[in-house]
């Protein structure tokens, strides 16, 4: 007779089994015996937040930095739906995480009894799959199941909805089966007819770019190396999405910085005149290819993604591989290699042209932008924040708006993984949880979040957490006392009515720096901000860094309102000529 | 305010819609139709008809045969975001006017009249082989398989003739002859 286990045993068994270390949770009456159980395993380190959305972003943080899903357990009802814009979250930027969330007990289902919600209805849409547990006996192998949902093909979140009887009652534990076959989804089906179409599309090209993102980063560092070789061995010019920064090293010659909506100018105008686009594990996001019917007119397009219903979703393409992105490019690396130590010629002098167009886009310089002795500009902030961190081993989070778009086109990455944001979603408050998460996964790196002070405030009770576990994070906050990107936009489509986009009443941030026991920088002269920004980063313990920027300061580049990537406005000097007009105004 | 002042594309051209037969072997478990039909609801596609029903008691696989309109893209896009989903095992797809497929549908008619008017009903009804399933003397329950636009037809044919409730299915489908769905 094998020994019978608890509910809540078997979450825990099933947790050590899948070598998980650190969970972020808030108990609650529904989860309650799985807290119980919680001191017999001292492998496991819980972090308690101060709101479930926390945990979640937190859990993001966690995995995106190290690879591994991040684990999330929360209690029924208002636990289970305060992290929804998490696993929301998780599941537009594929991030593998796992939810274990407390039910009312199974008999209670369905009486709208006290902190009950229809759980597994409420995140259908948002997680990859997600499971509600009637039968104790299917715990442990639902629970090895939802690991392997999360992390394997494009990694996304899960959720485990398990009722309280069910926690308490007893069964055998199974541990994970070897190779459990999922339905016969299996992601790498590429051939290599396929591999040798793209070389010959390669051999071929005289204007060619590679656009690589998130996935790369998702397959693990290995995709990275495979990607940095196959930019070497082509010579192409690369450019990356938002989530993809990281993959290439942001200060290498060949990269063109990011493209899209606040792409560079020379990303962008190559995406739109190559003949060869070679998308790595992106996924044509709206915010990337602007005006669809105008996206890269000329060019033919190669998509290479684990998920094939990426593929044609939004381009249509000429050749689609399906697989790992570390599996494909080590096999066209491989191939690349083998034809040249044949007669193959390297097709490098057929693209000097091309680099030379290059070069003349990015004369434009269109980061650029007017500094100033008086005010802090914000992007001279994350510059000099960029050139103070550079040498340390620096992972940064941000929040969403301007300041996230700064600090994607201003801080160089030269790894993977190193870089947090929340792009497919956009959620506000995502910075400060998911650098908690970060810094547990991390303890003896810098964390830094790049915020704005608006999207701070939404998840500004983390910075509790992080005091309680000593998790040294430092928040900058680009202060403009706007929602500075919705005051962007007013601005340029909306005649400037600011609309509700300025705070009014802010708190004194070295006021909460103090009562939540952290320290508390403030900055607003440019010319003590270097030394403000080393006093934080020597600082052993977390930090609230005030810097108060010009709040009229806008993002540029831009690509305006219904137009394609070749037609940008740069700066306060290009507006003048390129003026958003009526018809445009609907498609920013 | 006429501009729109959405912050996203407008829609480029729409490409020309067609109707495609869907059918999804998925784990018969609680909550396996919301997922599918959410998914549909959730991306904006449509459902014309749905029929569902267990088809292997032993394996657990229930059949769903959906109808649906969509571009090519659109239900390329179908196909492939049912087949993500973890329950889904196989997922097959045809053109409503695909010779090699038979779709059917079901249709109970209940007939209020007097006994000539209900004799019309089933001449009617010839073509589609009519089942009487119940029959008194001022009434009949009629049962036809047909076609769709049949069954449309039929409905409107029969209402001046006593028809005083109509009861549909959604389609079914199989292949001719013994090749079966990969």
């Amino acid at each position: 007779m094998p020994k019978l286990l608890t509910g809540a045993e078997i979450v825990f068994k099933c947790l050590e089994d899948q070598k998980v270390n650190h969970i972020f949770g808030y108990p609650g009456g529904a989860v309650l015996p799985i807290y119980d159980e919680l001191k017999n395993h001292p492998s496991i380190k819980h972090i308690l937040v101060r709101h479930e959305q926390g945990a979640g972003h937190a859990a993001e943080g966690y995995a995106r930095s190290s690879g591994k899903p991040g684990v999330v357990l929360v209690t029924s009802g208002p636990g289970a739906t305060n992290v929804v814009t998490a696993l929301t979250d998780a599941y537009m930027d594929s991030v593998p995480m796992v939810c274990i969330s407390g039910q009312v007990p199974t008999h209670l289902i369905g009486t709208d009894a006290f902190q009950e919600c229809d759980t597994t209805g409420i995140t259908r849409p948002c997680t990859k799959h997600n499971w509600l547990v009637k039968d104790i006996n299917e715990l442990s192998d639902v629970m090895h199941e939802a690991f392997k949902v999360a992390t394997t093909g494009r990694p996304g979140p899960v959720l485990i909805d398990i009722p309280k009887d069910i926690q308490f009652a007893k069964a055998k534990y199974n541990k994970p089966k070897k190779e459990k076959k999922l339905n016969g989804k299996s992601h790498n089906k590429f051939s290599a007819n396929e591999i040798d179409q793209l070389i010959s599309l390669i051999n071929k090209a005289k204007k060619p770019i590679i656009y690589s993102g998130g996935g790369v980063i998702n397959s693990g560092p290995k995709a990275s190396d495979a990607l940095r070789k196959f930019v070497e061995l082509t010579g192409f010019p690369i450019t990356s999405t938002l989530q993809g920064l990281g993959a290439y090293p942001g200060d290498d010659n060949q990269f063109l910085g990011m493209l899209g909506m606040h792409g560079t100018y020379e990303a962008n105008n190559a995406m739109h005149d190559c003949d060869l686009l070679i998308n790595i594990g992106a996924r044509f996001d709206d915010r990337i290819t602007g005006k669809i019917d105008e996206f890269s007119p000329n060019s033919k397009k190669v998509h290479i993604d684990i998920d094939p219903s990426s593929i044609n979703k939004i381009i249509k393409v000429d050749l689609a591989i399906v697989g790992d992105v570390t599996k494909v490019i080590d096999k066209v690396n491989k191939t690349i290699v083998k034809k040249k130590n044949g007669n193959g010629k390297s097709n490098k002098p057929n693209i000097a042209k091309w680099w030379e167009q290059i070069q003349k886009w990015r004369n434009k310089n269109s980061l650029n932008f007017v500094n100033s002795e008086d005010s802090i500009k914000p992007q001279h902030a994350v510059q000099r924040l960029y050139e103070l961190t550079k040498n340390k081993d620096t992972y940064v989070t941000t929040e969403v708006g301007q300041h996230q778009m700064w600090a994607a086109q201003h801080y160089k990455f030269n790894k993977p993984n190193r870089w947090m944001t929340s792009g497919g979603l956009g959620t506000m408050g995502y910075g400060l949880p998911a650098a908690v998460g970060v810094q547990v996964a991390h303890p003896e790196k810098l964390v830094i979040d790049i915020a704005g002070e608006a999207s701070v405030l939404m998840t500004m009770q983390e910075m509790s957490t992080a005091v309680q576990y000593n998790l040294p994070i430092k928040i900058f906050i680009l202060n403009n006392q706007y929602m500075g990107m919705v005051r962007q936009w007013q601005e340029l489509l909306h005649e400037k009515n600011y609309s509700e986009s300025y705070s009014e009443a802010l708190p004194d941030f070295m006021k909460m720096a103090d009562a939540y026991g952290c320290k508390g920088i403030k900055a607003d002269d440019p010319s003590d901000l270097d030394e403000k920004i080393q006093e934080m980063v020597d600082y052993n313990g977390p930090v609230i860094f005030d810097c108060h920027v010009d709040p009229n300061e806008n993002c540029f580049p831009m690509i305006p309102s219904g137009k394609p990537h070749n037609q940008m406005i740069l700066g306060p000097n290009d507006q003048e000529e390129n003026k958003i007009k009526g018809k445009g105004k609907a498609l920013v | 305010m006429s501009k729109s002042r959405s912050a996203y594309s407008t829609p480029s051209i729409k490409q020309k819609s067609d109707t495609y037969i869907f059918v999804v072997w998925v784990d018969n478990e609680a909550g396996v139709l919301a997922r599918v039909v959410g998914l549909f609801s959730g991306r904006g596609y449509n459902i014309e008809s749905l029929a569902v029903a267990e088809v292997d008691a032993v394996k657990n696989i229930s059949r769903i045969t959906i109808v649906t309109t969509g571009t090519p893209q659109v239900i390329d896009q179908i196909r492939l975001q049912l087949t993500k989903l973890v329950p889904v095992h196989k997922v097959g797809e045809f053109k409503r006017d695909d010779k090699e497929v038979i779709f059917k549908e079901m249709a109970l008619f209940k007939i209020v009249g007097k006994k000539n008017k209900i004799e019309k009903c089933l001449n009617a009804c010839k073509k589609f082989n009519p089942v009487v399933l119940d029959e008194t003397k001022s009434s009949a329950v009629i049962q036809i398989t047909a076609l769709r636009r049949e069954i449309d037809k039929m409905s409107k044919k029969l209402k001046p003739l006593g028809l005083i409730s109509t009861s549909r299915t959604g389609a079914v489908a199989m292949t001719r002859g013994a090749k079966i769905f990969n």
